[in-house]
């Protein structure tokens, strides 16, 4: 069973719009929100009233800001009531379990035009607050208990990695190199500045063996996209991005729970449910967005989904394969790491990247002839994934 | 972490202090913390209690340098997922030993240790940490 069987209508992106992710002293939530989705409006060349639902990603307006309720909160000030708002919360997955239930929506016939979205707003609380917003993604009972934090989570997958296949320290920072190298082409990053790998291993520990230029940023941003059915997409855009799967995945919150803490078996099943219903294999996708929190997350991705074996991961990084220009561009938007990292948008924010990229619109770091891209979204350290993959339509 | 009242700490204490978990007798997969349905055989499973021996390999580790809130006064600590004698991995500090003295594979046993203080009036969080299991035999 994929979950796709008993959904009837193909789906199309037709507007995208996000705000630059960083620290916006000057926004708030609402703010980042309502600037994202009237890029995203004015782009599809409509009021915003023809939105018949709205589903947006937020992991802790409460801790963060203490701020819940935050879909219709949000939905009133973009100007879209009455119709239904949603918030969506799956840690770090937010976004896209978002992006989830707006496809399902359109696809199932419900609606023909839905508006999803992410928003985070980070910067206003002391950083040690807000870590401990990002720890209720893990067991809070029986991992944060003890004093674990969530860098910390991936500093054993990190450790543990190593130990199994070898990975060396440098190998690992190569990935941190190469988002920031993205991010330096991305006018909307966080973090535009090109690194080294002495840079990386120069860098404060945080978790060892990760280190501060192995972790993504907390940003303020928001992110929103528009649905809509295929054959109704030509009202709105004339480069429609087709949703050929969105599947989703779960696994157990606490790291120990796993049977292997090197595998993201979440990810694994909904990359297998994705490439299924798609009907594509790894080696046809363009363009990669994988969650990169940590370095060692986008290699166990990379693993996961399927582009090579276990443990080989690393090996995808001489000669620049991962880097725009090579075989298998990876976060050419600069990742959670240089890209940025506002929790809830992220999911939404990855899938943007991809529109920008099939559509042919990514500037300096176009993927030439994109035609399929693939995000990957994860919740905690794994216990959530959802895996999309678009295709530029014909 | 936030700050829970007592009763969350109460409601715990035997999985804390002593280590106790559930097996699921029909498959034998233990289980720490306890489950009450078995995963694997759902209905058909029959759990039951299972004290742990306390005793465990360290499966993987690191050293926290930047600090949850409460725990500012620990730095560096070392955070562990010990592999306990029957199957189960476990989170918790390992302690009475150097950082660097840690390493995969090394052998822990349970020991009771204060986990953090909740501020100067809140209450006093009591539960597992693991120690070298030749510790005892220095200390002689």
């Amino acid at each position: 069973m994929n979950g796709s069987d008993g959904l009837r209508r193909r789906v199309a992106i037709v507007g995208i719009g996000s705000t630059t992710f960083g620290e916006h002293w000057d926004k708030g939530l609402r703010d980042l929100a309502l600037e994202a989705s009237l890029k995203a409006v004015e782009e599809a060349g409509i009021k915003g009233k023809e939105i018949e639902s709205f589903y947006v990603g937020n992991m802790s307006g409460g801790m963060f800001l203490g701020q819940e309720h935050v879909a219709a909160l949000v939905a009133d000030f973009l100007g879209l009531k009455p119709a239904p708002a949603v918030r969506v919360e799956a840690a770090c997955a937010s976004g896209g379990v978002a992006l989830r239930q707006g496809y399902i929506s359109v696809a199932s016939g419900l609606y023909d035009l839905v508006a999803v979205g992410g928003v985070e707003k980070m910067t206003d609380v002391q950083g040690s607050l807000a870590a401990t917003a990002l720890a209720g993604a893990m067991d809070t009972e029986w991992e944060a208990y003890f004093g674990a934090t969530f860098p910390g989570i991936y500093a054993m997958m990190a450790h543990r990695y190593m130990h199994n296949y070898g990975l060396s320290r440098e190998a690992l920072a190569e990935v941190a190199v190469k988002n920031h190298f993205h991010g330096s082409f991305n006018p909307q990053a966080h973090f535009k500045n090109r690194i080294t790998v002495d840079d990386v291993i120069g860098s404060p520990l945080v978790a060892d063996p990760l280190r501060v230029y192995d972790c993504c940023p907390m940003s303020d941003g928001a992110a929103c996209l528009l649905l809509a059915p295929l054959e109704e997409a030509r009202k709105y855009t004339d480069t429609p991005i087709i949703v050929e799967a969105c599947s989703q995945a779960s696994d157990s919150l606490s790291l120990f729970d796993r049977g292997d803490i090197c595998t993201l078996e979440a990810t694994r099943e909904a990359a297998g449910q994705a490439f299924s219903q798609a009907k594509i294999s790894p080696r046809e996708v363009d363009v990669l967005e994988v969650h990169d929190c940590f370095t060692i997350a986008e290699l166990l991705a990379l693993e996961d989904l399927g582009f090579c074996r276990k443990g080989e991961a690393a090996s995808l990084y001489k000669e620049g394969q991962t880097y725009f220009g090579g075989r298998l561009p990876v976060n050419t938007d600069g990742g959670l790491k240089a890209g940025g990292h506002a929790v809830g948008a992220t999911g939404i924010k990855q899938a943007i990247e991809l529109v920008k990229q099939l559509r042919g619109d990514a500037g300096g770091r176009q993927v030439k002839g994109a035609e399929i891209g693939l995000a990957h979204n994860v919740g905690g350290s794994g216990a959530t994934a959802v895996v999309t993959i678009l295709r530029r339509g014909g | 972490m936030a700050m829970l009242g007592v009763a969350s700490h109460w409601r715990r204490y035997r999985e804390l202090y002593t280590l106790k978990g559930s097996r699921c007798a029909k498959c034998g997969q233990a289980f720490f913390p306890v489950r009450r349905i078995c995963p694997n055989c759902r209905r058909e499973g029959r759990i039951e209690p299972l004290p742990f021996s306390g005793r465990g390999s360290i499966y993987t580790y690191t050293v926290i340098r930047t600090p949850p809130e409460g725990f500012e006064d620990y730095i560096p600590y070392v955070v562990a997922l010990v592999q306990l004698e029957e199957g189960p991995l476990v989170t918790s500090q390992v302690v009475d030993c150097a950082p660097s003295d840690v390493f995969i594979g090394m052998p822990v046993e349970t020991c009771f240790r204060k986990i953090r203080a909740q501020n100067r009036e809140g209450i006093i969080i009591y539960g597992f940490k693991f120690r070298p299991r030749d510790s005892q035999v220095k200390q002689q």
